[in-house]
């Protein structure tokens, strides 16, 4: 049969480094590598290479490594390879194109067009090691106003709040797009970091009953896992509406990924897939939407803020306002930039607006129509780095969801091949003999490490900045600069260019 | 005394434990070298039984009692009455493999003479410092040594 389609890597071994001890043959979950005839001698075949780098980490003589692989096509600026290569997988498949991972292509990234500012003279910056520096985070409805104060005590009913001591928190990743481990990991992190993970919609798993006080339960259109006792051991509920990766459609979890126990979390049977539709067939419209927070409501007592996840599109501005006059009491926007488990690539890679823009034009409009207090505005859809945190915060955003950064730091190399249930790293996969990898007991150390040391550098560009706490930074646009942008795009954003 | 210890649930049968355990017991202590240069190849210690599916890495347990030392006929295997560590005096062994039969797990290894896990001489083993999984962890559980 003919390809049609060259191979994208090339596995490279150094014969002479290489001592034939089989670990890249037990580690490849794609079987790219293998013993020859004689079953000594390690070859490997790249045909099926992700480059997700397990033979090359685990390679104790640094033999391995992985190239691109070299196969040109004429040049052409309209047809390129990878349109080419597309074409063909769906000319065999005739099916629909499925990533993983977010959206990779080359859109502009406004975090890297919007620089910082720092104090000079006129006003004096802060060193965080020396003077108390402030990230604790509080999410959740504030009041309209404060009655008077009598006998010292406040007479003002605060709705339910949310303390987290870093404004940054574990988006959705569901048990059954990644494996218990990989959610074990962050329930760990959460706990030990004081914030929050997000079990996704596929319920909360027995084992993790541990951290429900630090667990995000989400309510999706599947509805997965939902029952009385799931919304109340949690911190907060989530209502998903959309997901930044893919805006509009639903999920779908293949049937060999529910195992007995994704089953059991789920409440549906075993082996049979599970499909979120696109809408939530209960919410056609924003009047809907409050009743769907009010019943949750009313199932907590109250005692829960309701948060309502929706995706960064068009009209994302009104629609954040609608959904914050619906009575939720967190509103989560989500980038374009946003992981999945898998999606249709199409959808993926032209579906949404970046999450700049969009929370930039959300803070606004809610604080134009004088409602900005009466939500938390969370931003996600990718977070690379402390200062991509310290910019969404100046932009408006109360706290950030970051969730391919932990998945990195627990092994994940990018590979996008989530949606095929092989993940070598454990992380993306339901197969026991790939889960055993991602030993939680490792694993949360390094997601702790990472946010602990986020949360070092957030503190260090705010003591330049002059700012002691969160708050004082929040929707904070003075401290932003755009270089290179537009008017148009400066306007969005709210923030001056460069030099004025 | 402190062992070595497999926790089968993190074991990724990447077999690992056996490279550095080989290395660590070469002359070069050198990874490449101690597989393709050394003659006579060093031997591994401990070995992971089992596949993909299940596996788990065993070596010496250092047993209380130990059958080896009883049988050793040359009076080569000893236990370490304050380490409790067993181990093979190589110069004294004359490989009649006696050890090897009666070992309850299989834990002695054939080369020119016996040679099994010395714990890496009380240092922090080799295979449980490279285990890329803590799978094998090196505890202090009780028992071993007088």
């Amino acid at each position: 049969m003919i390809n049609y389609i060259p191979r994208e890597f090339d596995i490279v071994r150094d014969r002479e480094r290489c001592i034939d001890c089989g670990c890249c043959v037990r580690q490849c979950g794609f079987d790219c590598h293998y013993f020859d005839d004689d079953g000594k001698t390690v070859v490997a075949d790249s045909t099926r290479c992700v480059a997700c780098h397990r033979c090359v980490d685990l390679c104790p003589t640094g033999a391995l490594s992985i190239r691109k692989h070299v196969c040109d096509y004429k040049d052409n600026a309209n047809w390129t390879p990878r349109i080419q290569q597309e074409i063909c997988r769906q000319a065999a498949t005739g099916g629909v194109l499925l990533s993983a991972m977010g959206n990779p292509r080359e859109y502009p990234i406004y975090w890297d067009k919007i620089l910082l500012n720092a104090s000079q003279v006129t006003n004096p910056s802060i060193d965080p090691l020396r003077e108390p520096m402030e990230i604790r985070t509080i999410l959740g409805r504030k009041p309209e106003k404060l009655t008077a104060v009598k006998k010292g005590k406040s007479q003002t009913e605060m709705p339910p709040q949310v303390m987290l001591e870093t404004p940054i928190m574990f988006s959705a990743m569901s048990f059954g797009s990644i494996s218990l481990n990989a959610q074990k990991t962050l329930a760990i992190a959460a706990k030990n970091l004081g914030t929050l993970f997000n079990t996704g919609e596929g319920g909360l798993h027995p084992e993790l009953s541990d951290w429900s006080d630090y667990a995000v339960v989400q309510v999706a259109s599947g509805r997965f896992g939902v029952h009385k006792e799931y919304l109340n051991n949690s911190k907060f509920i989530e209502i998903k509406i959309g997901q930044g990766a893919k805006p509009g459609i639903g999920g779908h979890l293949p049937g060999e990924k529910v195992t007995v126990e994704v089953s059991n979390a789920r409440m549906i049977p075993e082996g049979s897939d599970a499909i979120s539709p696109a809408p939530h067939h209960d919410i056609y419209s924003i009047e809907d939407l409050r009743q769907l927070i009010w019943s949750l409501k009313q199932a907590t007592n109250n005692e829960k803020p309701i948060s309502v996840k929706i995706a960064a599109v068009h009209n994302i501005a009104a629609i954040a306002s609608g959904v914050a006059r619906a009575g939720a009491d967190i509103v989560v926007i989500d980038g374009y930039r946003g992981g999945t488990g898998a999606a249709p690539t199409r959808i993926r890679d032209n579906v949404g607006i970046p999450i700049e823009l969009a929370l930039a034009a959300a803070d606004q409009r809610l604080r134009d129509e004088s409602i900005r207090s009466r939500v938390s505005l969370v931003a996600a859809g990718s977070f690379r780095c402390s200062s991509d945190i310290v910019k969404a915060i100046a932009l408006g955003a109360d706290a950030c969801y970051v969730a391919s950064a932990p998945l990195i730091a627990m092994g994940c190399h990018m590979c996008q091949k989530c949606n095929t249930g092989i993940c070598n790293w454990g992380i993306a996969t339901q197969r026991p003999e790939l889960t055993r990898r991602l030993n939680p007991e490792i694993a949360h150390e390094r997601v702790e490490n990472l946010i602990n040391a986020w949360n070092h550098e957030i503190k260090e560009i705010m003591g330049g900045m002059g700012i002691n706490s969160v708050d004082s930074l929040r929707g904070n646009r003075l401290m932003l600069r755009g270089i290179g942008l537009s008017d148009k795009e400066l306007e969005i954003l709210g923030i001056k260019h460069a030099g004025e | 005394m402190k062992k070595v210890y497999a926790r089968e649930q993190y074991c990724i049968n990447c077999r690992l434990c056996e490279v550095y355990c080989k290395t660590n017991h070469s002359k070069s202590k050198d990874v490449v070298k101690a597989y393709k240069k050394e003659s006579p190849s060093p031997v591994s210690r401990i070995s992971v039984y089992g596949d993909s599916k299940a596996s788990v890495a065993v070596n010496c347990r250092h047993c209380d009692d130990p059958a080896c030392v009883k049988a050793c006929i040359a009076g080569a295997m000893t236990k370490d009455k304050k380490t409790g560590i067993v181990s093979v005096n190589e110069s004294k062994c004359i490989g009649c493999m006696t050890c090897l039969a009666v070992c309850p797990i299989g834990c002695i290894k054939i080369s020119n003479t016996a040679v099994k896990c010395d714990l890496c001489s009380g240092e922090e083993p080799a295979c449980v410092k490279n285990c890329p999984n803590k799978a094998l962890v090196w505890l202090e559980v009780g028992g071993g040594a007088k």
